[in-house]
């Protein structure tokens, strides 16, 4: 990857999947495949309605863990691009939270970087969620699942 | 040593802060959290035994044993869960 291809932001607004996958391969004929992942607000959880929620994060540790596990996923996969943009602030059902894009010669480690990316942000990179339901307020609990989601890319070639 | 704490989410909530300068007695995380747990209260139910919690120091998560450079600064906050 070329130094300073990455591209790595926290804001508030919301991003355009299309005009990121764009950027990535413009001006340029070696990239013969991009993956993409964009996570969304949803308007159920733990069985009941989340009205809206609000995304917490620790500003300076946030880029820093970012940076490290995207440097971890240059050095385990052959890639020529990779974006993360992760939105903080208030967010409603249906908003674009997350996206992960990565750009490399071959589909195999465009699908599996991608992958890994958004399982090692989902236990690594310091977000938190609140959600606003129609019971009140409440912090969103770390899932087990997302602890087994990373762990097996341990275990993984 | 002095240290600077930074709360985040459930715990900046429930201990009524964002940060504070605190004179450590000792120099590891288990130490910073020993000292925080015997304030009693909120304190002691948060960072009690089995439950969840994280510490970073100068933004790198550390475990337990992790002793502190001076003038650190430190973060304690609940499991992530963005994404």
């Amino acid at each position: 990857m070329k130094p300073g291809s990455m591209k790595i932001v926290i804001q508030t607004d919301a991003f355009d999947l299309g005009a990121e996958v764009n950027a990535m391969s413009q001006g340029r004929t070696d990239i013969g495949a991009i993956a993409s992942f964009v996570g969304l607000a949803r308007d159920m959880n733990e069985g009941s309605g989340v009205q809206a929620m609000t995304l917490e994060h620790y500003p300076g540790m946030t880029e820093k863990a970012l940076a490290t596990l995207v440097e971890e996923t240059c050095a385990r996969w052959a890639l020529l691009d990779v974006t993360v943009i992760h939105r903080v602030g208030r967010l409603l059902p249906g908003d674009p939270i997350v996206l992960v894009a990565v750009a490399s010669s071959h589909r195999g480690e465009a699908f599996a970087a991608c992958e890994f990316v958004m399982d090692a942000l989902k236990t690594r990179a310091p977000f938190w969620k609140k959600e606003e339901t129609p019971e009140g307020e409440r912090w969103v609990e770390a899932r087990v699942s997302d602890n087994t989601a990373a762990a097996r890319w341990d275990e993984l070639p | 040593m002095k240290l600077r704490v930074l709360y985040f989410a459930r715990l900046r909530e429930r201990f009524g802060m964002t940060e504070e300068k605190v004179e450590l007695v000792g120099s590891t995380a288990a130490d910073l959290v020993a000292q925080l747990q015997a304030r009693g209260g909120v304190w002691a139910e948060e960072l009690g035994a089995g439950r969840a919690f994280r510490v970073a120091v100068n933004q790198d998560i550390v475990t337990l044993d992790a002793s502190f450079p001076e003038n650190a600064e430190v973060a304690i906050f609940p499991p992530v869960t963005g994404g």
